[in-house]
């Protein structure tokens, strides 16, 4: 386990006995298998991605079909979930649903993570006027609550899938330009910048090399928390009307349609709000294994 | 009052005064129970009153967390004392409990930190903390404490007292706070004094300012003195007796000129040998080869068996114990040992041929 | 294997002679000086610190230069300022005939292949994602002095073995590495390019004693194997004293002192030096030294006392010496002193 190499000969001039290596893959498993609620966590996004994935193939039911001789039933043999009131098939609004929060809470993440790292990197990178003028954009977005941004710019550009997508990304970008330009201050004063830029190393490459890597955990982490924020704005958005369009499902919406029929069959609301919960908090589970695996400090 | 003698301990007529502070077989482990890391391995020593013992190690050879297990500080857990004893006038700490620990620490054992400013509190003047730690252990009125501390901070050579009783720490430099540090510490006139490498921080003019206070404060409360240090200058200038350490091992102890003079753990004298020296012309170090083994990584044996020049087989099998060497030195090695066993041999056959 | 027994190495090492070719000026340093101004956000009203205060000296070819001080005197800042990681306010550095001032970006990044720098904190010049053949490749690849990756990391195996750490840890990472082997791992970087110039910044102040002997002998092994020079900052006059040819002492930002180490050590002119060197404890029981010792603080920089900044702590101190600033004089060849009262004494041993 922990063999050390002890040195070869007993010369003054050669130090050759070293800490054994942990090993990334080593300590990839032992991220992974090394606590229960990972563990846990990765199965539930697994099985939300699979589902997501062959939606057309499993869901039992057309989702968008209606049937008036079936409408606010509880759950049953045929309808596992009930039927909304429109007589269609929770289940099956509910797994093609996934499709569409899932989309929104993984594609939005990402873009506002690589759009809010660049900002926030050159703002902190550089300094000066670059940096008063990022972070007084930063610090207006910042000043808008973010539903109420997404509110904004969904009623002036339309409910179009893409436009959600910018939407969320715009809403995002602010924390991810936050914390990349805090983290940037941090790595900008650790020697081995200054190492880079003593080596002859270009700027562009010092960023690349030196900088992103070093600041990519809280990023990571940051990611993680808003997929699950995502999804919950995408819900939000769709049950204030202006996300996916009825009668296109979506978590959100199986929600909003579930409202006005609360005592109808409350079966939608129930289905919808746990499977956001699980996705929310499987994610959260997942970026704090990630963020101790990506810290070298704590990886041991 | 005289100086204590050096060697009080060996000399069966001065058994009757006790050493003020005796560590015996202390071992303190870190980490998890089923895999523990002994950083401290059995380090036994000794602190007369009116004493001054410095322990001299490098970085991860266990001097800093002796301190501590010796003040009850050892963060617990991830830290634990696993056995031994520290005995502090005929008491035994590890033994006394909780609540009667603060009675001793601060009173009659004081400590002072290498880092000066985060051991102030940035909030409080001054005045009020060393004003605290009276508090704390004697009791007298509001005007005496503030004479008093006045009278400290006069000991410590910090100019216009009474003017800088209501500053922050912030305003001092690190000279200054360092002053501050050791007007706290014996505000209460501790009997022991533990300096865990009180001047690392400094720059060599406001090191020579502190340790000039150290004798000051030595010859003026009699206080007796346990230094933690891994600068050798710092040590032969303060101490009178010296404990090496070396990977959570004591392995040579003796009084301060045989440490300088003849030392005989191949540890020491690699170390003597490879520190630079002002007056030196060498343009060339000796040098210890290797590095440190690992906290833990040293199942059996000499530790340093690995680095030694004069190794030989049984080293890496067998942990030394402690060999007399003089009447007042001691040291842990098997060719050391072997050697004097030789040379009280030899003498022998002298004799007889 | 028992009872075998292996020959020190002392008498051999430390019996090893320097012999050391110095050649002409290298490298000449006029008048540099840097201004720090805070609150530049509301105008240049803040306090200024005068970091670095024209500074003027020359490193020869194979030389090492010391430069000394306590921490803020400046001599980390002035060692960054030739290498232009700290844009000087004022002077000129001429490296081989090149001012570097005048230099655009890219011609300056160029340069860089003369001239390298080793860090003091072993921990964290070493970026904690890249694994050492990276690390120590970067500089190779920057100047492309390597073309295929068999190439580079036979260089790296190469440097490896020369800086005393097998070639075969050059894929692990620098976490597994001691302080020690790091700032070799930090050398090896730095000596890749074949530079004509180091500056060492307190490259063995935060290693262990034993450590600090091997790193040492390490530097001085390359610069008498390469032939480069070195501007050695180190605030430890004893580790100076065996890797040093010529000793510049600062103090608040100004040279006070330089000159051959056996001048600054044997007869050190101004009153600083004289202090400073009286002040290290000598690690023996028996001799101790007559110390001066030094009343109160070292000033605030952003506040430099007027005439000569060392008169506040000065023992010799007199009314000229509120009022003008020294200049830097010669006391004997080549042996400069910034004193009004200039004059060479040893430090007599108690």
């Amino acid at each position: 386990m922990s063999t050390v190499i002890q040195p070869s000969s007993l010369s003054p001039d050669v130090d050759n006995t070293i800490a054994p290596e942990p090993g990334f893959r080593a300590a990839l498993m032992h991220m992974i298998f090394g606590r229960k609620s990972t563990v846990f966590a990765l199965a539930v996004m697994l099985i939300f991605i699979v589902v997501a994935v062959l939606a057309p193939w499993i869901s039992p039911y057309d989702p968008l079909a209606q049937s008036f001789l079936s409408i606010n039933k509880p759950p049953s043999a045929a309808h596992w979930l009930g039927t909304d009131q429109f007589g269609r098939d929770v289940l099956s609004r509910m797994i093609h649903g996934s499709r569409n929060s899932l989309l929104f809470g993984l594609i939005s993440p990402a873009l506002a993570a690589i759009f809010g790292t660049a900002l926030g990197v050159t703002a902190g990178y550089f300094g000066g006027a670059v940096d008063r003028v990022i972070s007084r954009l930063i610090d207006l977005l910042l000043a808008f609550p973010e539903l109420l941004l997404a509110i904004m710019i969904a009623a002036v550009l339309g409910g179009a899938f893409w436009n959600i997508i910018a939407v969320i990304t715009v809403a995002f970008i602010p924390g991810f330009a936050r914390v990349a330009r805090a983290s940037t201050l941090a790595v900008k004063q650790e020697p081995y910048v200054e190492a880079a830029v003593a080596v002859g190393l270009r700027t562009p490459t010092i960023i690349i090399r030196h900088i992103i890597p070093n600041i990519a955990a809280p990023i990571v982490v940051l990611m993680t928390l808003w997929v699950a924020s995502a999804i919950r704005l995408e819900a939000s958005l769709s049950f204030l009307g202006i996300g996916t369009r009825a009668p296109n499902p979506s978590w959100g919406n199986i929600i909003r349609d579930g409202l006005n029929n609360l005592f109808g069959s409350p079966w939608p609301i129930i289905a919808a709000g746990f499977a956001i919960t699980c996705v929310v908090l499987s994610f959260n589970l997942f970026g704090d294994a990630v963020r101790d695996v990506l810290d070298p400090e704590t990886a041991e | 009052m005289t100086e204590a003698p050096v060697l009080v301990h060996a000399q069966p007529t001065a058994a009757a005064i006790r050493p003020l502070l005796k560590v015996e077989k202390l071992s303190v482990e870190f980490g998890p129970k089923a895999s523990p890391i002994r950083v401290v391995n059995g380090v036994s020593f000794e602190v007369d009153a009116g004493g001054s013992v410095g322990i001299v190690g490098e970085s991860g050879s266990g001097k800093s967390i002796t301190s501590l297990a010796v003040m009850g500080l050892i963060p617990s857990p991830p830290g634990r004392i696993v056995e031994g004893r520290v005995e502090f006038e005929g008491t035994n700490l590890l033994e006394l409990q909780k609540s009667r620990l603060p009675d001793i620490r601060g009173r009659d054992i004081a400590m002072i930190f290498q880092e000066p400013m985060s051991s102030l509190n940035p909030v409080m003047t001054i005045g009020d903390q060393i004003g605290e730690a009276i508090k704390l252990h004697e009791k007298m009125s509001r005007e005496q404490r503030r004479e008093r501390i006045v009278e400290l901070l006069k000991l410590v050579g910090i100019p216009n007292p009474e003017g800088r009783l209501g500053a922050y720490p912030h305003q001092f430099s690190g000279g200054m706070r360092q002053r501050v540090m050791i007007a706290m510490a014996v505000a209460c006139n501790p009997k022991l004094l533990i300096a865990d490498e009180p001047t690392t921080a400094l720059d060599v003019t406001i090191q020579a300012q502190v340790l000039e206070l150290m004798h000051k404060v030595r010859r003026t409360l009699n206080t007796s003195i346990l230094l933690i240090s891994h600068d050798l200058g710092v040590i032969a200038d303060v101490c009178e007796r010296v404990v090496v350490m070396y990977a959570g091992r004591v392995v040579e102890e003796a009084d301060v000129k045989s440490i300088f003079r003849t030392p005989s753990h191949p540890y020491t004298r690699g170390l003597l040998q490879s520190i630079p020296r002002l007056n030196d012309e060498r343009t060339r170090l000796y040098q210890i080869p290797g590095s440190v083994p690992l906290a833990g990584t040293v199942k059996k044996g000499c530790p340093f068996v690995a680095r030694c020049p004069d190794r030989i087989g049984r080293c890496a099998e067998e942990m030394p114990p402690m060999f007399a060497v003089s009447k007042s030195q001691r040291a842990a090695c098997w060719v050391t040992a072997g050697a004097a066993a030789a040379a009280s041999l030899g003498i022998n056959e002298g004799a007889t041929a | 294997m028992i009872n075998e027994r292996i020959t020190p190495q002392a008498g051999k090492a430390a019996s090893k002679q320097i012999d050391k070719q110095i050649g002409d000026d290298f490298i000449t340093v006029e008048g540099l000086g840097k201004t720090f101004s805070e609150n530049r956000m509301f105008g240049s009203s803040g306090s200024a610190v005068r970091a670095v205060d024209g500074a003027s000296f020359t490193v020869r070819r194979g030389e090492t230069l010391a430069l000394v001080g306590e921490s803020g005197c400046g001599k980390s800042t002035l060692g960054r300022l030739l290498l232009r990681l700290i844009e000087a306010s004022e002077g000129e550095v001429t490296v081989d005939g090149t001012k570097l001032m005048e230099l655009s970006t890219g011609d300056m990044r160029n340069m860089r292949a003369k001239m390298q720098m080793i860090f003091q904190d072993p921990y964290g010049s070493l970026s904690p994602r890249r694994s050492i053949s990276q690390i120590i490749s970067e500089p190779l690849e920057v100047f492309g002095m390597v073309q295929s990756s068999r190439q580079r990391r036979e260089r790296v195996a190469e440097l490896l073995s020369q800086v005393g750490l097998s070639p075969t840890f050059m894929d692990r990472y620098p976490r597994q590495f001691s302080g020690g082997q790091r700032q070799r791992i930090g050398i090896a970087r730095a000596i890749s390019v074949n530079p004509q110039f180091i500056v060492a910044d307190e490259p063995v102040s935060a290693l262990d004693v034993s450590v600090q002997a091997q790193i040492v002998n390490l530097m001085q092994d390359l610069q008498q194997s390469r032939g480069f020079s070195y501007l050695f900052i180190a605030h430890d006059l004893s580790v100076v004293r065996h890797i040093a040819d010529r000793v510049a002492v600062m103090y608040l930002g100004r040279i006070v002192e330089i000159g051959p180490k056996a001048r600054i050590y044997n007869a050190p002119s101004h009153p600083y030096t004289q202090a400073l060197l009286s002040a290290v404890p000598e690690p023996d029981p028996e001799t101790r030294r007559a110390r001066i010792i030094l009343k109160g603080d070292v000033p605030n920089p952003a506040n430099v006392p007027k005439g000569c900044s060392f008169h506040t702590r000065c023992p010799i101190a007199q009314d000229i010496c509120r009022v003008e600033r020294p200049k830097l004089a010669e006391t004997e060849q080549e042996h400069l002193a910034a004193c009004h009262f200039a004059k060479p004494m040893p430090i007599p041993v108690a």
